[in-house]
């Protein structure tokens, strides 16, 4: 047994000592060359149809103009694509790697930063279609949770925090405008409400939500836990949460195990408010047949998270050159305004629309956003996401203190 | 050659992988695995154990959700056979059951749970006219904190594994000569049969109720399901250590599998308790003479019970078909607003890769299986020499110890052996699970065949061999159909397996359906189980139709 663990790990280590050239992007044009027969695995979070549905069409598309072939791991938590490079890397696979790209941002981001797991130095702001890139009014495309990003992962989609409710059951008048109005709500009306499970991390949002308005000093967010303080730091949100469980949806002792899950609840009338990560949803959803069209939007005036999602290649990724050339397709003009349909995902788009050619101009210019999407203009206030620290801590604490409700 | 290797070859196959495993989950439990930098045995594992928040609640549920589901499917079957076995009811209802085998349990717990939940099927056939709910009431009936729909959801799946087990039992222990001498003793129906047959056939159900109780403790796909989720049971919460990216966690969630391995045998003692406890109190009940004549209730308890199961899968596997199809269904509308093809139109197209895989793992490992399970039982047949017990509890060694424990292991050694996520790696580990019904499926109309034709064979000159592949074979082709279409849905219905081995790289339709379990999308997953129950079926069919077409000219062998 020893003997076959240690053999087997030095096959491994064996198999790392030939290192390949690195793919440059700016010499886009031998990417595109080395990308030509490679496979690209893609470890994304597969738990939404209209989405993998997407990825199917970028597969399809790449492998018609470049010769790509997508292949969608689908996940539950990209943390897990992470632990598998990790895994890789505490193996001494150096090179061909099972995991050539991975959807990520926040705390995962973070760690493989931290570990050296991403693909360096930063290729992100060589690609082709990077001259698109809205960094001048998105400040989160270069500071992913307060973690400088350095070209080491690309963006993909734009994310804030928005609230769904059926106009047809609940008075759009009476829909709360706070943390603080949330929970008054929903002492008002016990059962109606919930979030996800943590550590998913719309659940997770949700609770970031709450301590942002709730804590005391916002800007030590912005910083590393200080594990002296967490306790008293965090105290407002626990004692928020307190109260608000025990007229949760089963009184908090089951929660939906993600956003669709969520979502169902609302479409069963379950709850009355739902919330998600992205401004379209619900007309995305009312799209497809899942929630009535009498659902709308609103949003905290006083401010919720908002963040980008990005791509980003593991270190030993086998298929380096594809894993570029889908991350500049994913932001190319055609794919953005594609995603950005309410009818097929609804995602807001990281590009500049006013710096386009006159041709992706017009595509954006061609979409129904859809009843239930807010204007521009009326999604309020973004928050900035806390230092990706906190989002673990925050889930560790929820884990012990509410893991084991029943 | 190729049929004296037979046995090893099976006993390889069957107890290889699970030692091996037992091994690659054991070391890491107690600290030793290398590549995390584990080189040292210790117990740390073990005493962070204790701390994960409500450890104990999960294991208690694993063990007590066990336990019922086991206990009440016993009683059902016992009951119906003991009320009905020899009737025609009982004949119309066998043929009502046996299909429900090969629904996977994941389909048939997706169905139950679109059933009861508070907004599910029944609740809007009767509202709001009968309820007057508008909209659902907050009731925690799906993930119950007591694990209640998970124990309906283990019954309603091991209700019909366990009758048609008993009835293969049932027609050696001669049930009419029994039931006659009950009679004669003055014995109503349901006491007679749980006096005088019943344990006859007990004793040879029991590995398999031993492997129902096994499976129902460490179940993880139902429970994911139907179970609750804080805390959730043992096995679930494994798998999710397991796939935490924190690698140290490795050493905890082998701790847990090893946990996994106490429960599950724990569970095992206890019904051995439970054993002797009933036979204990049915010969007092013996011993008091009464005969129990008017037992018209008994019989009607039995059937109800058992009908009820069917019908609940029945519903819940209707139920998805329609979710499949729906457009808006908003509660409380008895039927969606439109109907579309949407779902199917769009989910179909990127079914393909699940459902290759899906198909290659299946064929592959069924092929193999019958392969084994026939160059087994030929050498049987040769030596003269049944396995006898022995043989048996090796078959079902892997349906007995917990997936879990041995599949983390597997993975791992798999791993590091650089064969992880592979199709032949895959084939393997379902190999493990599809050999034993295989086997079982056919050991007994194999054993049944008669002789003399081989004599005759023999006689005529011809070498065993050729008697073999001549006569025996086309003979038994019916039940090596069977047997082949039993392995092939038990590998469509493979989930923890397909997780660990494949690592995601190798999807099948089974851990597709599960993964959208989570999102809660009703019209995909209804999509999905309805594949999930489609291909046994077309097994099945495959099974019944072949032959009969095969034979058409054969009367002694038509169907």
């Amino acid at each position: 047994m020893k003997f076959l663990l240690s053999a087997a790990v030095s096959l491994f280590a064996l198999s790392g000592f030939a290192f390949a050239a690195e793919p440059d992007p700016a010499k886009w044009d031998e990417v595109l060359k080395d990308a030509k027969g490679e496979t690209v695995y893609w470890n994304a979070w597969g738990g939404a149809e209209n989405i993998n549905a997407y990825i199917e069409w970028a597969g399809g598309e790449i492998e018609k103009r470049y010769g790509v072939r997508l292949v969608h791991l689908k996940v539950d938590d990209a943390a897990k694509a992470v632990g598998t490079v990790l895994a890789e890397k505490a193996a001494g696979r150096t090179e061909g790697g099972a995991v050539d790209l991975i959807w990520i941002n926040g705390e995962n981001f973070a760690s493989m930063k931290r570990e050296g797991l991403l693909m360096s130095p930063g290729w992100a702001e060589k690609l082709p279609n990077w001259r698109y890139v809205d960094v001048d009014n998105k400040p989160t495309i270069r500071t992913d949770f307060t973690i400088p990003v350095e070209g080491l992962e690309s963006p993909w989609g734009m994310a804030k925090l928005v609230f769904f409710h059926d106009s047809a059951k609940t008075d759009p008048a009476a829909m709360p405008k706070s943390a603080d109005g949330l929970l008054a709500w929903a002492k008002a009306h016990p059962g109606r409400f919930t979030y996800p499970q943590p550590p998913d991390f719309v659940g997770s949002s949700f609770l970031k939500q709450v301590l942002a308005e709730k804590i005391a000093d916002r800007a030590l967010l912005q910083k590393p836990v200080d594990e002296a303080s967490f306790d008293d730091v965090t105290k407002p949100l626990f004692d928020y949460l307190d109260v608000l469980h025990p007229v949760l949806w089963r009184s908090g002792k089951a929660f939906p195990q993600n956003y669709p899950a969520m979502k169902q609840l609302l479409a069963d009338s379950e709850v009355d408010i739902i919330f998600a990560f992205n401004p379209s949803e619900a007309s995305s959803a009312i799209a497809a047949g899942e929630l009535p069209d009498t659902v709308r939007s609103f949003t905290f005036p006083g401010g919720t998270l908002a963040n980008t999602h990005f791509v980003a290649i593991p270190f030993n990724a086998a298929a380096k050159a594809g894993a570029l050339v889908l991350a500049d397709f994913l932001i190319s003009p055609e794919a953005q305004a594609r995603k950005q349909d309410p009818k097929v995902w609804g995602d807001p788009t990281v590009l500049a629309v006013d710096r386009l050619p006159d041709e992706g101009k017009a595509a954006f210019a061609a979409l129904d956003l859809g009843v239930a999407t807010l204007k521009p203009d009326e999604l309020g206030p973004a928050l900035d996401e806390p230092h990706p620290i906190w989002m673990e801590r925050i889930e560790t604490e929820w884990k012990r203190r509410y893991g084991a409700a029943n | 050659m190729l049929i004296r290797l037979g046995p090893p070859v099976a006993i390889l196959l069957l107890a290889g992988p699970i030692l091996a495993g037992l091994a690659g989950t054991v070391l890491p439990a107690f600290g030793y695995l290398p590549a995390l930098g584990g080189t040292s045995f210790s117990l740390d594992a073990f005493r962070q154990l204790p701390a994960e928040p409500g450890i104990g609640r999960s294991v208690m549920l694993s063990l007590g959700v066990g336990l019922v589901a086991t206990l009440v499917s016993v009683s059902v079957v016992a009951l119906f056979l003991a009320g009905w076995s020899g009737t025609r009811t009982f004949a119309r209802v066998q043929h009502l059951i046996s299909p429900l085998l090969s629904v996977p349990h994941a389909a048939a717990a997706f169905g139950l749970a679109f059933l009861i939940a508070p907004s599910g099927m029944i609740a809007r056939l009767v509202s709001p006219a009968l309820t007057g709910w508008e909209q659902p009431p907050d009731l925690q009936i799906v993930n119950d904190p007591l694990g209640l729909s998970l124990a309906a959801g283990l019954i309603v799946k091991e209700i019909p594994f366990l009758l048609l087990v008993s009835l293969a039992a049932l027609q050696q222990a001669s049930p009419a000569s029994r039931a006659a001498l009950v009679a004669s003793l003055g014995y109503g129906r349901v006491a007679g049969f749980l006096f005088g047959t019943w344990p006859a056939i007990y004793r040879q159900v029991r590995l398999a109720v031993f492997a129902v109780l096994a499976f129902s403790t460490s179940v993880v796909d139902v429970a994911a399901i139907l179970g609750p989720t804080s805390p959730a049971t043992l096995s679930v919460r494994l798998v999710g250590w397991m796939g935490d990216p924190d690698l140290s966690m490795r050493f905890l969630a082998s701790a847990g599998a090893v946990l996994q391995l106490g429960v599950t045998a724990l569970a095992l003692a206890i019904w051995v308790g439970v054993e002797r406890a009933a036979a204990m109190s049915r010969d007092m009940v013996c011993e008091m003479g009464t005969r129990f004549r008017r037992d018209g209730a008994a019989r009607m308890a039995g059937l109800g019970a058992m009908s009820f199961a069917a019908t609940v899968v029945f519903a819940g596997l209707a139920t998805l078909a329609l979710w499949s199809a729906a457009g808006l269904w908003q509660f409380p509308e008895a039927l969606p607003r439109e109907f579309t093809l949407r779902t199917w139109t769009n989910v179909l197209p990127r079914i393909g890769g699940p459902l290759g895989v899906t198909l290659a793992v299946a064929a592959a490992a069924t092929t193999i299986a019958v392969a084994v399970a026939i160059f087994y039982l030929a050498r049987e047949s040769e030596t003269g020499r049944a396995g006898g017990r022995g043989a048996l509890a090796l078959i079902y060694l892997p349906l007995l110890v917990p997936q879990a424990s041995f599949l983390f292991g597997l993975q791992l050694l798999f791993l590091l052996a650089g064969f992880n996520a592979s199709l032949p790696a895959l084939v393997l580990a379902h190999l493990v699970f599809v050999l034993p019904y295989v086997f079982l499926s056919l050991s007994d109309p194999w054993r049944a065949y008669d002789r003399r034709y081989d004599a005759i064979a023999a006689g005529l000159g011809k070498s065993r061999l050729r008697a073999l592949l001549s006569i025996r074979l086309p003979i038994l082709t019916r039940p090596i159909l069977v047997a082949a279409a039993v392995g092939f849905a038990v590998s469509i219905g493979q989930y923890l397996p397909t997780l660990l081995i494949a690592g995601g790289r190798l999807p099948t339709i089974t851990t597709e359906a599960v993964a959208l379990a989570s999102g809660g999308n009703r019209r995909v997953i209804g999509v999905y189980a309805f594949l999930q129950m489609l291909l046994p079926v077309i097994g099945f069919a495959i099974a019944t139709l072949v032959p009969a077409l095969l034979w058409r000219r054969f009367r002694a062998l038509r169907v």
